[in-house]
C-alpha cells in the first residue's frame, strides 16, 4: 500500500516528461540519433571486430597493398579505405566510442569542478567569489580553441600523450563556463524565500546547499551539459583536424578528416574518405543539440506547466 | 499576563556599499531603537506602510537577520533583565554582563545554540509560492524543521507530519505532492504546518494573508485563531491591511520609518489613535457607509528616506502639529494611560 503512494510523484513526473517528448518530433529525432550512437558505441566490438591489441588503432588492409591512394567502398570495406588502406568504416565505428569517451570524461570532470566552485562562489560570496571569478576571467579572456591548441602543444612537448593533453586542454577551457553558470543559478536561488525559510527551520549551510540550492540549479546544468556534449567532440575533432589531436591511424573522426585533407583536391574522386566521418560528426553534434533542446523543454521551469 | 518576549533598543541597519572600493557609504536604518514587550498567548499586530521596517523587525526578532544593537529576551525572568540593564548602565565592560548576555540574550546567540533556539520561534512568509521549495514534496517541506534540528527520526517524522497537516486542515493524501499542485490558500497552510511542527511558542506571521483572495483570507485568519487556542501560540502579526490586523490582534503597534510611534490595545487604538500619523493611517480605512462623512486627516509629502531620517521626531516634516521640540528631540514612547503608548510631544506634552 505504501510503495505506490511514495512513487506517485515520480511516476507522474516520468509520464509528463514522456508526454512532452512525444509532442515534439525534433525531440524524438534527437533521442533516436543519440540512442543510435549509443548502440554503435556499445556494440563497436561486434560491428567492427578489433584486430590488434589497442582497438582504437584502425587496421589497414595488406591485400590492397600499401599504396597511398584510397580504395573505393567494397563489400569488405563498406565505407572504403583512406590513406594507407585504413578502413574508414572501422574508424567511424570506433570513433563513436572514442567520442563518447572524450565527451563523458570531460563533462564529468568539468561538471564536478563547476558545481563545487560555483556553489562555493555563489553561496559564500565575498573574497572567495572574487578570487574564483577572476580565475574564470583569465581563462575566458582567451579564445577557447587557440588556448587549447597552445596547451596541447606545450603539454605534448613536455612528454604528455596527445590524447591526455587534448582531454586536459578541453577541461581547462570548459570549467569556467560551468562555474559561472552554477554561480549565477546559486545567486538566483539564494535569495528565494524558501532558502530563508530553511534557515529559519535550523538547516545548516551544507543542508541548504545540497537539499535546496543544488536541486533547484541542477536542471539548467543538465540542459547545458547535454548541449555541450556535441561541442566537446567538435572541439576534439577540430584539434585533431589541426593535427594536434589523435595520432595517425587512430580511430578519431577529426583525425580521419585530417587524413583526407590531401584527397579533397581530387574533387569527388575520393568522396568516401571525408564524407563518412563528416556525416558522423554532424549527426552526433546535431543529435545532442536536439536532445539538449528537448531537455530544456521538459526541465526548464520557464517552459514547464505551472 | 506573562511576558514572553522583551525587546530593548533593537537596531537593524543595512549597509549600502558604494564607490570603486565597495566601502560602506551609508546605512538604511530599517529598525531603529525599538522597544516592545510581547505577552504570552497574545497576538501582537504590527502595521505600517511598505518599507517602514515591520518585516525587518519580525525577521530580526527570530534571528533571520542579525541585529546591529539591542537585546532580545525570550522567556527571561524580569530580575535578570533588570540586572542586565543595571550592569549596562553602571559597568558595561564587566564579565558578569558578558556572561548574562551570552546566556540569555537571543541577539547574541550563535551556532548550535541558535539552531536549538529555532524550534521555539518560527515564521510564516508572505507568499507561499516562493517560500516552499518547488522541488520538494510536501512531506519533506513540512518535515524539514524536525529533520534539520534532529528532533525526530524515522517513522516518527512521518507520523508528526500527518498530525500537523491535519491540524492545518490538510490530509495524509497531500503528502506526496509538489507545492505547485496546490492553491494559494492550501500552500499557505503547508507553510503554517511547517512552522508549527516543532511546537514553537512564538510565530511571526509576515503578511500571511496578503497573497490570497478575500474568502481564503478569512479561512486563514480563522485557522490562525484556532491554532492559537489549541496550541497556546503567541503571534506577531505583520500586515499593512488594517482591517485584518484589527480582526486578529490583541494589541497593535504602528511603525513609521523604523520606529514604533504608537502601541495600544486594538480596540483602543482603532477607536482613538493619538499619534498624528496613526490618525491619518486609521482615517484611511474605507467605511462601507455612504452617508457617513468623516473628518479627513490627509498627509502631504512622501515618507523620507530611511538612509537619512529627519532629526528629532521622524514624522515632523509631514506633521500638522509639529513644534520646535519635535525638530530637535526624538519623542519617547510614553504611556498615556491604560497601556496606550505614544511617541509624540504634541500628545504627551499637552497631557
Amino acid at each position: 500500500m505504501k510503495l505506490p503512494e511514495r512513487l506517485e510523484p515520480t511516476i507522474k513526473e516520468i509520464k509528463f516528461i514522456l508526454k512532452r517528448f512525444k509532442d515534439s518530433p525534433l525531440s524524438i529525432a534527437g533521442i533516436l540519433i543519440v540512442l543510435a550512437f549509443v548502440v554503435i558505441a556499445v556494440f563497436a566490438p561486434l560491428l567492427a571486430p578489433p584486430q590488434v591489441y589497442n582497438p582504437y588503432l584502425i587496421p589497414s588492409d595488406p591485400e590492397l597493398g600499401y599504396k597511398i591512394e584510397p580504395s573505393p567502398p567494397s563489400p569488405k570495406h563498406p565505407f572504403g579505405t583512406t590513406r594507407l588502406q585504413l578502413d574508414v568504416y572501422y574508424g567511424c565505428i570506433w570513433g563513436t566510442r572514442w567520442a563518447f569517451q572524450i565527451a563523458l570524461e570531460v563533462i564529468i570532470i568539468v561538471v564536478i569542478i563547476g558545481v563545487a566552485l560555483g556553489v562555493i562562489s555563489g553561496y559564500y560570496g565575498g573574497i572567495i567569489d572574487e578570487i574564483i571569478m577572476r580565475f574564470t576571467d583569465i581563462i575566458l579572456a582567451f579564445p577557447g580553441l587557440i588556448l587549447s591548441m597552445c596547451l596541447v602543444a606545450v603539454l605534448t612537448r613536455s612528454g604528455w600523450l596527445t590524447i591526455d593533453a587534448v582531454l586536459l586542454s578541453i577541461i581547462i577551457i570548459g570549467w569556467p563556463g560551468y562555474t559561472r553558470l552554477i554561480r549565477g543559478e546559486v545567486l538566483r536561488v539564494k535569495t528565494e524565500d524558501y532558502i530563508e525559510a530553511a534557515r529559519a527551520s535550523g538547516a545548516s549551510d551544507l543542508r541548504i546547499m545540497f537539499r535546496h540550492i543544488l536541486p533547484n540549479t541542477i536542471y539548467s546544468l543538465i540542459i547545458v551539459a547535454s548541449l555541450d556534449f556535441g561541442g566537446i567532440v567538435l572541439t576534439a575533432a577540430a584539434l585533431s583536424f589541426l593535427g594536434l589531436g589523435a595520432p595517425a591511424g587512430f580511430a578519431d573522426w577529426g583525425r580521419l578528416i585530417y587524413d583526407s585533407m590531401q584527397f579533397v583536391a581530387g574533387g569527388l574522386k575520393w568522396w568516401w574518405v571525408y564524407t563518412y566521418p563528416g556525416v558522423f560528426i554532424v549527426l552526433f553534434v546535431l543529435g545532442w543539440s536536439l536532445l539538449g533542446d528537448a531537455l530544456r523543454d521538459v526541465l526548464d521551469p520557464l517552459y514547464r506547466r505551472k | 499576563m506573562e511576558n514572553l518576549i522583551a525587546i530593548e533598543n533593537l537596531k537593524k541597519y543595512f549597509p549600502i556599499y558604494g564607490g570603486v572600493l565597495k566601502r560602506k557609504v551609508a546605512e538604511v536604518k530599517a529598525v531603529d531603537d525599538v522597544h516592545l514587550n510581547i505577552m504570552r498567548g497574545e497576538c501582537f499586530g504590527v502595521v505600517g506602510e511598505s518599507g517602514c521596517g515591520k518585516t525587518t523587525l519580525g525577521k530580526t526578532i527570530i534571528r533571520l537577520l542579525n541585529p546591529n544593537a539591542g537585546h532580545i529576551f525570550y522567556r527571561v525572568p524580569k530580575e535578570i533583565v533588570e540586572a542586565i540593564k543595571y550592569l549596562e548602565r553602571n559597568d558595561p565592560k564587566s564579565k558578569a554582563l558578558k556572561y548574562l548576555l551570552k546566556e540569555y540574550d537571543i541577539a547574541y546567540l550563535t551556532g548550535r545554540r541558535l539552531k536549538k533556539f529555532r524550534r521555539y520561534m518560527q515564521i510564516v512568509f508572505q507568499d507561499p509560492s516562493t517560500s516552499l521549495d518547488p522541488r520538494m514534496l510536501v512531506k519533506d517541506i513540512v518535515a524539514e524543521p524536525l529533520v534539520s534540528q534532529g528532533l525526530a527520526k524515522g517513522a516518527n517524522v512521518g507520523k508528526r507530519v500527518v498530525e500537523v497537516l491535519e491540524l492545518v486542515g490538510l490530509s495524509r493524501s497531500h503528502l506526496y505532492r509538489y507545492p505547485h499542485e496546490f492553491s494559494g490558500g492550501q500552500r499557505q497552510r503547508i507553510a503554517v504546518a511547517r512552522a508549527i511542527i516543532t511546537n514553537p511558542e512564538f510565530i511571526v506571521l509576515d503578511e500571511p494573508t496578503s497573497s490570497v483572495d478575500v474568502s481564503v483570507r478569512a479561512q486563514l485568519l480563522n485557522l490562525f485563531k484556532e491554532l492559537q487556542k489549541k496550541l497556546g501560540l503567541t503571534y506577531m502579526f505583520i500586515s499593512h491591511d488594517l482591517s485584518v490586523v484589527e480582526c486578529i490582534s490583541d494589541r497593535v503597534a504602528v511603525m513609521y520609518l523604523g520606529k514604533i510611534v504608537e502601541l495600544a490595545e486594538t480596540y483602543d487604538l482603532y477607536k482613538n489613535p493619538l499619534h498624528p500619523y496613526a490618525k491619518a493611517l486609521f482615517a484611511s480605512i474605507p467605511v462601507p457607509d455612504p452617508t457617513r462623512r468623516r473628518e479627513k486627516a490627509p498627509l502631504y509629502g512622501e515618507v523620507p528616506s530611511p538612509v537619512n531620517p529627519p532629526a528629532g521626531c521622524r514624522f515632523h516634516p509631514r506633521c500638522a502639529l509639529a513644534m520646535d521640540i519635535c525638530k530637535r528631540d526624538e519623542p519617547p514612547l510614553v504611556d498615556v494611560g491604560g497601556g496606550h503608548l505614544v511617541a509624540c510631544y504634541a500628545v504627551t506634552e499637552k497631557e
